[in-house]
């Protein structure tokens, strides 16, 4: 097959670039290198987007293009596959690469609809056989792992959170600037609700503290508010199944099958004691510590460090020594 | 309200997955299957517009091999009126089953696609927005609350750190996200009215998948590791753990 070019998808919120921009940028600069060929990125933001978009070239992108508008400062899914279209009609590309965020994930598919090629979603590894790109997508929530290939091109693909750490390189991007119309738009983004305060998601932190049923109510939960707060800004919580559905805790933090699957660096699971769909949700983090009154709770198989014994004690003292150490350093 | 709500048939989230002998599938012997969790989600959400309107129809689609009838009369029990089975071999790609539901539902009177966000099998998360593309629909995926009213849909779809507000008009495709609703059990009378219910079967020939499965395999082991000890007092050997892996 002729060898094109890898584009990725740049994702904006409030005209700032979102940190999975980066990744899908180093994630397609991956793909580009195994494929031979240069990496650009899109992206769509309010105007003055173009100056952040440079910082792009960083990471990897040769050209930049830019759509400015005032409508952009939300997600503008039609928008935002005509700007695709029109880069698609410049150049000859191999690959699309998304992150696989909530715009990503509700972007790609309408892209891979509209150029009728395939999608592989989730993505936590690329390569590339004979010119056309392979992806590696954990299935059945990571119980499985697909590699998979395309029989067209270019491929779309979707990088999943945490995965392709962004790495910035020497070099700059050219930024251009393309004209893309607004309307029309069958459905209109009115913006985003945060509720009192914007928490870090499940999948995109690089820390994760999970309650389980072991957290004994609802009530108990500042004692891993105080966790989360003790190791900083990176850190959210998350949640096991069976405290979603008992509605202790908000489906939006859920861990597992029919939940998120995250890829921390850091996973906390404190309380839980390891069921086979929830094992599944968090296995891909770099490293996990189990705290848990059962020794033979099923989550210690998996864990690389472990505590034995009450949460209630261990976690309060846990946060208290990581304070005393940050203050040390 | 005539609502179409597409369902799959699934392996149960407490299934183990064993890879076959041709190493690019799952050997499905032994494995409880399931309607998947989040199109029960979408199906409540149906049957609820219905009851709240007090006239209308919920149609269940499912892509998927003759066992998928089971799935469609669970359905029909929970409160469909109608079911259609497009039967079909093999595991296709997202688009090859967009394709054969858009033809499918493109010839049928409809207010709203309801969807699950995504099949918990083969995690594509991609069906409800192609459809919508396909059909040149407006679409709310990963949707946690549906407010209609004269033909207007206001959605709240989970995104990072909040809820993303999105208005567009009937008709339109949602995909439903845990927590929309609550879905409810069959009930006995249900079950029985189930059986008078039409099910349809078409035998579909899908088109070439376009993302090709090269092979599957297990997830790397992973080896447990180490008890540092046992309650607050072994709260410091753990971080000087973790700080050694620069964790901390």
């Amino acid at each position: 097959m002729p060898q094109g070019r890898v584009l990725a998808f740049a994702e904006s919120r409030d005209g700032a670039l979102r940190p999975v921009a980066r990744e899908a940028v180093t994630a397609g600069r991956e793909l580009a290198e195994a494929l031979g060929s240069p990496v650009d990125a899109f992206l769509l933001g309010p105007p003055g987007i173009a100056r952040e978009a440079a910082a792009l070239g960083a990471y990897g992108a040769d050209r930049i293009f830019v759509a400015e508008n005032d409508a952009f400062a939300n997600y503008a899914p039609d928008a935002s596959l005509r700007l695709c279209a029109e880069i698609l009609g410049r150049e000859t590309y191999s690959a699309i690469i998304f992150p696989a965020s909530a715009q990503g994930k509700d972007l790609a598919p309408r892209a891979a609809a509209m150029l009728d090629r395939g999608l592989a979603t989730e993505v936590t590894g690329l390569g590339a056989e004979d010119g056309v790109p392979v992806a590696v997508r954990p299935v059945y929530a990571g119980k499985a792992i697909a590699r998979v290939t395309f029989t067209d091109l270019p491929a779309l693909i979707s990088v999943r959170p945490n995965v392709f750490r962004a790495e910035k390189r020497p070099g700059e991007g050219l930024v251009e600037s393309v004209e893309v119309a607004p309307e029309p738009s069958s459905q209109r983004v009115k913006g985003i609700e945060t509720g009192e305060r914007e928490t870090l998601d499940v999948s995109e932190a690089t820390v994760v503290v999970s309650g389980g049923r072991g957290m004994k109510g609802p009530e108990n939960w500042a004692v891993l508010e105080d966790l989360v707060d003790a190791l900083g800004e990176h850190a959210t919580l998350g949640a096991s199944r069976a405290v979603v559905d008992a509605g202790w805790r908000p489906h939006g933090e859920q861990v597992g099958q029919t939940g998120k699957v995250v890829s921390p660096t850091l996973y906390f699971a404190i309380g839980i004691s390891g069921a086979i769909q929830h094992l599944a949700g968090m296995r891909t983090a770099k490293t996990i510590v189990a705290i848990n009154k059962d020794p033979d709770a099923p989550i210690f198989q998996i864990a690389d460090l472990g505590i034995v014994g009450d949460l209630f004690e261990v976690v309060p003292a846990l946060a208290a020594e990581i304070r005393r150490v940050h203050a040390e350093s | 309200m005539k609502s179409i709500v597409c369902i799959k048939r699934v392996p149960d989230s407490e299934a183990r997955i064993r890879i076959a002998g041709d190493g690019r599938s799952i050997d499905p012997s032994g494995v409880k299957h399931v309607m998947n969790p989040y199109d029960e989600v979408a199906l409540e959400e149906a049957i609820r517009l219905k009851e709240a309107a007090g006239e209308g129809s919920v149609t269940v689609v499912s892509v998927g091999p003759e066992a998928s009838k089971e799935i469609l009369r669970t359905a029909l029990a929970m409160g469909a009126d109608e079911a259609v089975l497009l039967q079909c071999a093999g595991s296709p790609d997202g688009l090859a089953i967009a394709r054969a539901l858009a033809a499918e539902i493109g010839g049928r009177e409809r207010d709203l696609v309801l969807f699950g966000k995504q099949a918990i099998d083969d995690d594509n998360m991609q069906v409800p927005a192609m459809v919508a593309e396909l059909l040149h629909l407006p679409c709310a995926t990963v949707v946690v609350e549906l407010e209609i009213a004269d033909g207007h849909v206001v959605a709240r779809r989970e995104v990072e750190g909040g809820h993303e507000v999105i208005e567009f008009d009937l008709p339109a495709v949602v995909s439903a996200q845990k927590g929309l609703n609550e879905p409810r059990y069959p009930s006995l009378r249900g079950i029985m009215a189930a059986k008078k219910k039409p099910l349809e079967v078409k035998e579909v020939e899908l088109r070439e998948s376009k993302v090709e499965i090269l092979s599957l395999e297990e997830p790397p082991a992973r080896e447990s590791g180490d008890v540092v000890g046992e309650g607050a007092e072994a709260v410091p050997e753990l971080v000087r753990r973790l700080r050694e892996r620069a964790l901390l």
